[in-house]
């Protein structure tokens, strides 16, 4: 398990080259004149000259790479060319945020769907069945940005229970940031008030994030259970006498567990990319919006920040799925 | 029945075409069967009637092209404007059903150029083994790891507005999935008896590949675009709502919703029609997707 995990940490490292490059590359070639944007219109072209020196980007592109991979190693995640701060920085104070709404949808979605899909299986055909694959493929198709439109029309806006958007009151003091994750932060300080407010901003972002992954991870608890309750062994505890409880919640689902894992890593790092339109929609300040204010000013530095830092969780986190799989599957033997 | 027992020979015989006709009336008898995907392929049929004559059924066409009327401002819904009007006073039915010919159009194309480079690079990968498989493939996984609509954001910022820089953009990140499909049924179908005949006539490869292993995989591909046109139009729509993409006065069901946002609650209705026609799009090509996957693809049916 030592030596698994060991070597899958050193397999990491080419990727996060290649990802690096690639991203780089992909900032890099596209067309348009960032530097002319950032100086502003009435710039002449010395000026523009200056500020491309000044960044570094008149040198060849392998050089500006070079430079750049070197600086990441330092932790130096280059500067914005618009605000002149460090992205390094800026990300720190924003990818938290997008993280604590992540991680919030994923574990409404896990806490629904599973136990949503395991109903589902059995009571195959019959209507909680048929109710959530109906839910499940309209939960998919729902746009995040239109149904984060209708909470706050319905729950901010006609009712008024909670608030339109941001993250926390302005006028009330914010806990001490220590995870950055504004809910724990808040618990940690032992400061209930607090925490019940950032509840309440959370609360409509992470569930217009959370309905897709949700309708996902029912479907495929559904059909991994439907699958394992085929299984001979389930046939023998029956006939053994267990209750049907006990065989569904004792043996079936740990065994369905290991499939809807795979789709719940690779629905965290597609959450990550996803939350542009959320937090467009809920001004929730998280690397999404970061991302749009910088790409719409052709910004390349926080566009590549982002992106990598998307990337490189992404990568993570499906790393750390694999290896959950030997703790749910003891079957599971690392070569 | 199963997919593996007619293509086996090679196309053009009779009895290879027999087989089809039988497989493929099974197939339509199977998906009648389900009422979901009938529903679906009353939706996309219906969206594909709209893209097509939409700017025609349209009540007030010369708004389409941009025309406004600031006097009828933010009518709620009547007999005279069904879906109600907007901030400039343009109808909202008429935006509506021209907005479908874009959404669709852009979430179909994505769709087929993804589906053309996923092909090319897969079959090449899946063909030719070894080096160039592992390059390949190792490019796709690295792509498929990328934020796919961050990129296609900053790629359609760059290019700037229109219908096909969007395109292009969103396209650049759709490819990689086919790639893996394409690839895994190509190594599947390499070693079939039909493909060393044809290699041992002297087929070059690219023969081999495209005559003769490529319209045998059709079906997987197939149901992939088709399950993959709704998430396209989602897109499509994504990118409008963040306001890159399509301009006005150009209606876009995404951009539509993006501007309607600046006026809720009290008009409400701006956002509800452009946002709910979204949706439907989607969900039909998602309930046909579904419906042809379990008639093309016997291995995933329930």
């Amino acid at each position: 398990m030592l030596r698994y995990t060991l070597r899958r940490l050193i397999l990491l490292i080419p990727v996060l080259v290649g990802l690096s490059v690639l991203v780089f590359a992909v900032a890099r070639l596209l067309p348009g004149d960032p530097v002319r944007l950032a100086a502003g219109p009435n710039a002449s072209e010395a000026e523009i000259r200056n500020l491309a020196t000044e960044f570094g980007l008149d040198r060849p592109l392998p050089v500006q790479y070079w430079s750049y991979a070197t600086g990441l190693l330092r932790g130096d995640w280059g500067v914005s060319i618009y605000t002149r701060r460090p992205v390094a920085e800026d990300l720190r104070i924003y990818l938290p945020a997008t993280l604590e709404l992540v991680v919030a949808a994923m574990l409404l979605a896990v806490m629904i769907g599973i136990p949503a899909g395991l109903f589902a299986a059995a009571h195959r055909d019959r209507w909680p069945d048929y109710a959530s694959r109906v839910f499940s493929l309209g939960a998919i198709s729902m746009p995040r940005f239109f149904l984060g439109l209708l909470l706050q029309l319905a729950f901010a806006m006609w009712l008024g229970w909670l608030p339109l958007g941001g993250r926390f009151p302005l006028t009330e003091d914010a806990p001490a940031t220590i995870t950055g994750f504004l809910t724990i932060d808040s618990l940690a300080a032992g400061d209930l008030h607090a925490f019940g407010l950032a509840l309440r901003y959370l609360a409509l972002p992470a569930f217009a994030m959370c309905l897709s992954p949700l309708a996902t991870i029912t479907r495929m608890m559904r059909a991994s259970t439907l699958e394992v309750l085929q299984q001979d062994y389930v046939l023998t505890a029956r006939a053994l006498g267990l209750s049907h409880r006990l065989i569904l919640f004792k043996y079936v689902a740990r065994n369905a567990l290991s499939a809807t894992l795979t789709i719940i890593g690779l629905y965290f790092g597609f959450l990550l990319g996803g939350t542009v339109l959320v937090e467009t929609v809920f001004d929730w300040p998280g690397i999404g919006l970061y991302a749009t204010k910088a790409i719409v000013t052709q910004d390349f530095m926080p566009v590549i920040g982002v992106t990598l830092s998307i990337g490189v969780l992404f990568v993570t986190v499906n790393l750390i799925v694999d290896l959950l799989y030997g703790v749910i599957n003891p079957k599971v033997r690392y070569e | 029945m199963t997919e593996t027992a007619a293509p086996v020979t090679e196309r053009g015989s009779p009895g290879a075409l027999a087989a089809r006709l039988v497989n493929w009336r099974r197939g339509a008898y199977r998906f009648r069967q389900s009422r979901l995907s009938l529903i679906g392929l009353a939706i996309a049929a219906f969206l594909a009637f709209i893209a097509v004559f939409g700017p025609w059924l349209a009540p007030h066409q010369d708004q389409v092209a941009g025309a406004v009327d600031t006097a009828l401002r933010f009518r709620p819904p009547s007999w005279a404007f069904p879906f109600g009007t907007n901030d400039v006073g343009q109808d909202m039915l008429s935006l509506v059903l021209a907005g479908a010919r874009i959404s669709v159009l852009a979430g179909l194309a994505v769709v087929v150029i993804g589906a053309v480079i996923g092909t090319l690079v897969g079959a090449t990968a899946g063909y030719a083994g070894g080096l160039v498989d592992e390059t390949l493939m190792r490019f796709t996984d690295l792509t498929l790891t990328l934020p796919s609509l961050i990129l296609a954001m900053a790629i359609a910022a760059a290019l700037g507005p229109g219908i096909g820089n969007m395109i292009a953009a969103i396209a650049v990140s759709w490819w990689p999935g086919f790639a893996r499909l394409v690839r895994g049924e190509v190594i599947a179908k390499k070693h079939e008896a039909f493909v060393d005949a044809a290699r041992a006539a002297g087929a070059r490869p690219a023969r081999i590949v495209l005559r003769h292993i490529l319209p045998n995989i059709v079906s997987p591909v197939i149901v992939k675009m088709s399950l993959d046109v709704g998430f396209a139009i989602l897109t499509v729509a994504s990118l409008g709502f963040v306001g890159i993409g399509v301009l006005p006065p150009t209606p876009e069901w995404g951009s539509l919703l993006s501007v309607a946002r600046g006026y809720m609650p009290d008009y409400w209705w701006t956002a509800i029609f452009p946002g709910f026609a979204i949706f439907l799009a989607v969900f039909g090509f998602n309930l046909l997707g579904d419906g042809l996957r379990d008639v093309l693809d016997p291995k995933a049916r329930r």
